[in-house]
């Protein structure tokens, strides 16, 4: 009771001065406000913004936590400690004290940087414009982490997420009103501004680039490498990972990218709940599916030998593209963002379509960046409100067409 | 030309406090008013001045724009206090009733009458007010021709007081203002019932509809939207199914008695019941026995729970509602109220939310916002609840940009407040749906008239 009655002494204190968003923004973490209802519904339903953000970070946590192990479990296989997976998803190599410990304190630091310096933008801008802090970092802040290599440096992070949330967001007037999914603007950032480190063989596996350099300063240990499924195919290289390594996730990737199975429980999950749109999920797999089927047909017709350089993609097998690179998680996590997607029923199905069917296109034309989806999603977000604009036209026309016939 | 009205998208809010079907006579009030602001729009220009004594039926106020359209005292007594507020508003009109109720007589209406007479007696006679129009959800303007007459015979709304119960017997008085409406349109009164057990199911001169489904299929703006929903240029009129019962009596006997059944429910009412009183009464005379706490810490609503007028205990019965909800206040902090699983409220989404799992079970829902005040964020969830065929998020945003042209394109002739109150009780970010639109039908009304 004590408690409860000092925040709401200091909440009246703060009342209308500069402080007051950011005091709210705390003290509505431990309280949901004493407001009521005026001059609408008497009632609300039980769900805020901040239940629903909430209800996407536990569809994430699976993948933060596999993305741990999975950090562990890729440096000592390539660094050849210990042997790789053989049993199935609950193999004993894979969930290890050690696998985990080394993935989680390599992890947090970023997990941390990732929500410290983008929730400190966002209540330095709800201080200077006035408005209550959104919770809509709340996902980014998640969201950042799980899709950037293991070996980023933090102050690459620092700087991409500043950027990514004052001009991906901030600039647009917060949560709600931008028109780029913010976690994809500061991917995209990383990836333009810091090319070396977002791609090739080096980055996917913790320690490599540190072997590199002390091979290169004259060290006698091996190598150590690990290129992700996509790099590897765009090189038309063999893959030497089974399909169920792609599905369960025992492969090299952004962190928490990898497991197409924990992402699809994810998935499932944000369905049921019925926070996540299932229309754009179904989709985008059926605009890959497509995608991938037609380059199947193409390389099967002969227009495309192995001599040339898209054949190692185009020949994949059209639903493996499901399960590597991060097109589940993009799908999943990404293309659903309701701000930034469609947001009529009709607009989800064209903009999730175009979002798989181009993520294929991008991936296989593209070797120097063989992961199209996030380009696809960036590319999507800024059509979505022109698909809308033509779906509400449609709703427009019946109107007009209705008042003419009881003209005519 | 009926047609069965079946929805699949909306939401039935079950409360705790139905009212029971039992009717009590309310404590006679003492004191009744009138309020202005309950016909929106309407510039009133009075007529009975503080002091004056008035019969029931007799004028308080007429409409500045027409002086034939009338407004008249529910009771008779004496005009004790006209309320003003800025600049010299008519706030109420405060009138004490007398032990012995005269009437003022307007005389036995000829029900063969032809349009324009029949108009001219519901002006005069007061029974115009209970006349509203679409576009723009106002009292309905006594030049236009509509294209249809609507009335909705179900209330689905959350705790609504039963209208099969409330009209059973009054069906003479409802042939009676059905026939009298039928003459001012030619596309005919339809009316929606929700089983045919309805005292309107068999009335002549109507069309009814059966209608099916979770809240609002009892809207009157959902019976519009599915039978004949309003193009540009075009009017329609709505009249509330208990108003009718005024208006027949009035035709039948000449006498304008404002008395009407409604309901007192709510969780925070002891014995929710069914009790006959006058419109504009104290609802002081209904609460206290058998109903609230005298100093309980609850919200009186003259209206339900979704779009209902919220009163003060010693305020009064408005013009239109024919129920008092009362639902405990909920101005507390909870404890985590973002995170944890929630099992006793209601909610339309699964995100540890367990209303889908007990469809059945009845809330008792306070008045806390869940939240706070946020952007438009998710989307889809309106749609979920919203059977008309009208894009409910981009029409909002329209009102909030002020874009004349796209509210109008985008269906704002065919709504009222009322139709965004499911939207509005869903939002997770709690936007105040209903103000919305009625900001933006009153700023269509003042640019485009």
């Amino acid at each position: 009771m004590g408690l409860k009655q000092n925040l709401h002494s200091l909440r009246e204190k703060y009342k209308g001065t500069k402080m007051a968003p950011a005091f709210n923004a705390l003290h509505t973490f431990l309280y949901t406000p004493n407001d009521t209802a005026h001059g609408g519904t008497h009632i609300k339903a039980a769900d805020d913004l901040k239940r629903t953000m909430n209800t996407v970070i536990m569809a994430l946590i699976p993948c933060l936590i596999f993305g741990m192990f999975n950090a562990g479990y890729q440096h000592y296989v390539a660094a050849g400690e210990i042997e790789a997976v053989t049993s199935g998803f609950f193999s004993s190599e894979f969930w290890t004290l050690q696998n985990f410990s080394l993935g989680f304190w390599k992890i947090l630091p970023i997990l941390l940087v990732s929500y410290g310096v983008g929730l400190g933008v966002e209540f330095l801008f709800a201080v200077i414009k006035g408005h209550e802090v959104e919770e809509g970092y709340l996902v980014t802040g998640m969201l950042v982490p799980l899709i950037v290599p293991i070996d980023i440096p933090l102050w690459m992070l620092v700087v991409a997420v500043v950027f990514g949330v004052v001009i991906g967001k901030e600039v647009f007037g917060g949560t709600g009103m931008n028109i780029l999914n913010p976690a994809l603007t500061i991917r995209a950032f990383l990836f333009f501004a810091y090319p070396t480190w977002m791609s090739g063989d080096k980055v996917w596996v913790e320690g490599a680039v540190e072997r590199t350099r002390e091979i290169a300063n004259g060290s006698t240990a091996d190598a150590i490498s690990g290129e992700t499924i996509l790099g590897s195919l765009a090189q038309s290289h063999g893959v030497d990972y089974s399909v169920m390594d792609m599905f369960f996730g025992f492969i090299p990737g952004s962190i928490g990218e990898t497991s197409t199975l924990l992402i699809l429980l994810g998935g499932l999950f944000l369905i049921f709940t019925k926070i996540g749109s299932w229309r754009i999920m179904l989709s985008s797999v059926i605009g890959a599916l497509v995608m991938g089927y037609i380059f199947n047909l193409v390389v099967a017709a002969g227009w495309i030998t192995d001599t040339s350089k898209f054949y190692g993609l185009m020949s994949t097998e059209f639903w493996h593209h499901l399960l590597i690179g991060g097109m589940a998680f993009g799908i999943v996590y990404m293309a659903t963002d309701p701000v930034t997607a469609s947001q009529t029923n009709k607009g989800k199905w064209i903009y999730g379509f175009l979002i798989g069917f181009i993520s294929i296109m991008i991936r296989v034309f593209n070797p120097a960046y063989p992961e199209g989806v996030m380009l696809a999603i960036l590319l999507m977000n800024v059509f979505a409100p022109t698909i809308d604009h033509y779906v509400v036209q449609g709703n427009v026309k019946r109107r007009l067409k209705r008042a003419k016939l009881k003209t005519a | 030309m009926s047609k069965d009205i079946k929805i699949k998208k909306g939401l039935d809010i079950r409360l705790v406090g139905e009212a029971e079907q039992t009717t009590e006579n309310a404590i006679i009030s003492n004191f009744y008013s009138i309020k202005p602001e309950d016909f929106h729009s309407i510039i009133p220009k009075l007529v009975a001045k503080e002091g004056a004594r008035v019969k029931a039926g007799e004028t308080l106020f007429y409409n500045k724009d027409n002086e034939t359209m009338k407004f008249v005292s529910p009771v008779s007594g004496e005009i004790t206090e006209v309320q003003r507020g800025p600049r010299r508003r008519i706030d109420a009109i405060k009138i004490t009733a007398d032990k012995e109720q005269t009437y003022v007589d307007h005389g036995k209406f000829d029900l063969a009458s032809d349009a324009e007479k029949t108009k001219a007696h519901l002006l005069a006679s007061g029974c115009w007010a209970f006349i509203k129009q679409r576009p723009y959800d106002v009292v309905a303007k006594a030049d236009s021709t509509p294209k249809a007459i609507f009335i909705s015979g179900y209330a689905s709304a959350p705790l609504a007081a039963n209208l099969d119960f409330t009209l059973a017997g009054k069906e003479a008085e409802l042939q009676a203002a059905v026939t009298a409406l039928s003459k001012l349109t030619e596309g005919g009164v339809h009316i929606s019932i929700g089983s045919s057990k309805s005292p309107l199911a068999n009335l002549q001169n109507a069309i009814t509809h059966n209608v099916s489904g979770p809240h609002p299929s009892g809207n009157v703006g959902t019976l519009i939207n599915k039978v004949s929903p309003v193009n540009k240029g075009e009017t329609v009129w709505t009249v509330n199914a208990q108003d009718l019962v005024i208006i027949g009596e009035l035709l039948l006997t000449g006498k304008f008695n404002a008395e009407r059944i409604i309901a007192l429910a709510g969780s925070s009412v002891k014995k929710p019941r069914y009790f006959r009183t006058k419109l504009g009464s104290e609802i002081s005379t209904m609460i206290y026995d058998n109903g609230v706490e005298r100093d309980g810490n609850d919200r009186f609503i003259s209206g339900n729970v979704l779009s209902g007028k919220r009163v003060q205990p010693d305020g009064y019965l408005d013009y239109y509602s024919n129920i008092i909800s009362v639902i405990p206040e909920g101005n507390d902090y909870e404890l985590f109220g973002w995170n944890k699983p929630v099992f006793d409220k209601v909610s339309n989404t699964r995100a540890l939310t367990f209303s889908w799992l007990t469809p059945n079970k009845k809330y008792d829902l306070n008045t806390n916002m869940n939240g706070e005040h946020r952007n438009f964020v998710l989307t889809g969830n309106y749609e979920q609840v919203f059977p008309l065929d009208i894009y409910p998020m981009q029409i909002l945003k329209a009102c909030l940009y002020k874009d004349l042209d796209e509210m109008e394109a985008l269906g704002m002739y065919e709504v009222a407040p009322e139709d965004f109150a499911l939207t509005e009780f869903v939002c997770v970010s709690k936007q105040p749906h209903q103000q919305i639109i009625r900001a933006g039908l009153d700023l269509m009304l003042e640019e485009i008239g």
